[in-house]
């Protein structure tokens, strides 16, 4: 599947510029329950993906999403780095599989969470991204073909990411701090919502 | 000199990943083959996927390779480097559940004696309390 050039393109830059911009208080969030990484990782990760944005431009939807999953595994610099590269790497996957969008669009992203899932041996209500990514899988499975299905996927991501405010960390850093991680939004929650509603503003202006 | 398994030692901080394999060559000397990383590519805490990389590539033998890590980060950017392997490497490289300073040490004295990849990884691994 191909994707104009120009549409492609102005996904992964808003997604990247908004990821980029949001390092500071991914950094915060980090610094109240894990190493304080998160930010400036996820930034070193999408300034390399801005660096292959022309390349990334001329590829077919499937090997553009596992560019940007290899060009995040190898620059990251974190947990993160395979976390979000399966993601992208498991959703290029499933369209190379004879998956097309927007019809299996939520077998497509299912992919990728099933990924991520795999990758960090993780499961939903762990205080991770998955609290996010899970949610929002569900709303593409049971608002699929809603003319409002990009409005609902913003607000998924946005309560979802609320609901890991009172949850207490059982994977990654913020799981050593056991009962003190209650009351702190899970950072990585944050990105994906982030990335979530860049792509969902962009595909609205399209 | 007999093949060993090899031994990586993939730690957040570059000084204990040194330290760690100082400790390592104290045990085995030169007789086992060993590498390090620590540290993202700017120099900070952290792990890095191609460093985990080349840290395998120096330390490969066709006995295989037993990686040693620390927190979870380190983990999951090593596994994720045993994948992006060539096929016919990939099946034997192993990341040990294990405390990476005991670890390594048991790892690499085992390895050292000549056994084999899953005899290294279990002796490291019974240090780890599951």
């Amino acid at each position: 599947m191909l994707l104009h050039p120009e549409r492609l393109k102005s996904l992964v830059r808003a997604a990247a510029e908004q990821v980029i911009a949001s390092a500071p208080e991914l950094t915060a969030l980090d610094q109240a329950i894990g190493d304080g990484d998160h930010g400036v990782n996820m930034k070193r990760g999408f300034e390399a993906v801005l660096g292959k944005l022309e390349t990334i431009g001329t590829q077919p939807l499937d090997e553009a999403l596992k560019t940007i999953g290899k060009t995040l595994v190898m620059t990251v610099g974190g947990a993160s780095g395979p976390l979000y590269g399966s993601f992208f790497m498991g959703a290029g996957d499933a369209l190379s599989h004879s998956k097309r969008l927007p019809d299996d669009l939520a077998e497509v992203f299912g992919c990728g969470v099933g990924a991520v899932s795999a990758r960090g041996r993780s499961q939903p209500g762990e205080k991770t991204m998955l609290d996010v990514l899970f949610p929002v899988l569900e709303t593409l499975r049971s608002e699929a073909g809603r003319p409002d299905l990009i409005e609902r996927v913003r607000v998924a991501a946005s309560e979802a990411v609320a609901r890991t405010v009172p949850m207490q960390a059982t994977k990654g850093r913020a799981s050593f701090l056991g009962a003190r991680s209650v009351g702190h939004v899970d950072p990585g929650a944050k990105s994906s919502c982030v990335l979530l509603h860049a792509v969902c503003k962009t595909l609205e202006a399209q | 000199m007999t093949d060993t398994v090899g031994i990586v030692i993939v730690s957040h901080s570059k000084d204990i990943a040194k330290g760690t394999a100082d400790m390592v060559r104290q045990m085995v000397g030169s007789e086992v083959k060993l590498a390090f990383c620590g540290g993202n590519s700017e120099g900070g805490l952290g792990t890095d996927v191609p460093s985990i990389l080349e840290a395998i590539d120096k330390a490969w033998s066709p006995k295989g390779v037993a990686v040693l890590v620390d927190l979870g980060g380190a983990e999951t950017n090593s596994e994720m480097a045993v994948e992006m392997l060539e096929p016919e490497r990939r099946g034997r490289v192993v990341v040990c559940n294990a405390p990476i300073v005991e670890g390594a040490v048991m790892a690499a004295t085992e390895a050292a004696g000549g056994s084999l990849l899953d005899q290294v990884r279990a002796v490291a691994e019974e240090l780890s309390a599951s």
